[in-house]
């Protein structure tokens, strides 16, 4: 049996405009609203997704957002091509962050962006290779 | 507590939203790091923060926040105000220093909710 095809949502994340990030996580949240899903399984997705995106603009000049979403849930795949990750396990930690202090007067580069997307997700993988590029992919059950 | 309690009782200014005033809210949460509210904040309606950038309106908005309350003087520029109004969140600034701020809604009866972590 063939497993129903998603609804594909695809983005292009700006890496040069911090004042317009969270744009596609908020476009997706509204489209989420209008399918009728549970709110607290869209707020999942959207501080996931939201958290990935921030991420993209603040550390690797933007990137693609790809979106699908399922009857029981929502798979993100956020892919960059940016610095990449030297060491994964670390970046995992909660507090660790390699953000400037530019970064953190914004709010943000606390070191909880990677550990939220985790925390938030049902399934989640970080893939990632220094001078290539981070890709992070989210299952979300709705 | 309702926001128009809130206004009265941090003497702040409303930037928008005055349509909304009458939203009941039942927690809040201080914070100028929007990683600690994406990662921390559960279920509270207000936040207050020290911070001003727009991002402060979109991470209120991912956590379905409907009140933001600016302390120490600080003043949202034209894009914040803007988008703001498009989702609907109340926008207030207040004098206030974060820790009088929370104090005195805290004091009030506006709780913090969850508060482990």
């Amino acid at each position: 049996m063939t497993e129903m095809q998603p609804v594909r949502l695809h983005f292009t994340v700006d890496g040069g405009n911090f004042a317009s990030a969270g744009m596609a996580s908020e476009a997706v949240k509204l489209r989420l609203k209008q399918i009728g899903i549970d709110p607290a399984a869209i707020r999942r997705v959207a501080i996931s997704m939201y958290e990935a995106e921030i991420n993209m603009v603040l550390h690797a000049g933007g990137g693609e957002a790809y979106i699908d979403i399922y009857p029981t849930h929502v798979c993100l795949k956020m892919s960059d091509t940016g610095p990449g990750i030297d060491n994964i396990e670390l970046a995992m930690q909660e507090g660790y962050s390699t953000a400037a202090d530019s970064i953190r007067s914004l709010g943000f580069g606390a070191g909880m962006g990677l550990p939220n997307m985790k925390k938030y997700s049902d399934r989640f993988e970080l893939t990632s290779e220094v001078g290539k590029g981070t890709t992070v992919k989210m299952r979300i059950n709705i | 507590m309702n926001i128009k309690d809130i206004v009265r009782l941090l003497d702040a200014d409303i930037i928008c939203g005055s349509d909304r005033l009458e939203t009941e809210v039942k927690s809040a949460c201080g914070a100028d790091m929007m990683s600690d509210v994406l990662a921390f904040v559960k279920d509270q309606s207000v936040l207050l923060t020290g911070l001003s950038n727009p991002q402060v309106i979109r991470t209120a908005e991912m956590m379905d926040m409907v009140c933001i309350v600016l302390v120490r003087g600080k003043r949202p520029d034209a894009m914040m105000q803007e988008l703001a109004r498009a989702k609907g969140i109340v926008l207030l600034c207040s004098r206030h220093r974060m820790y009088s701020a929370c104090g005195i809604l805290y004091k009030n009866g506006l709780g913090a909710g969850e508060t482990c972590v």
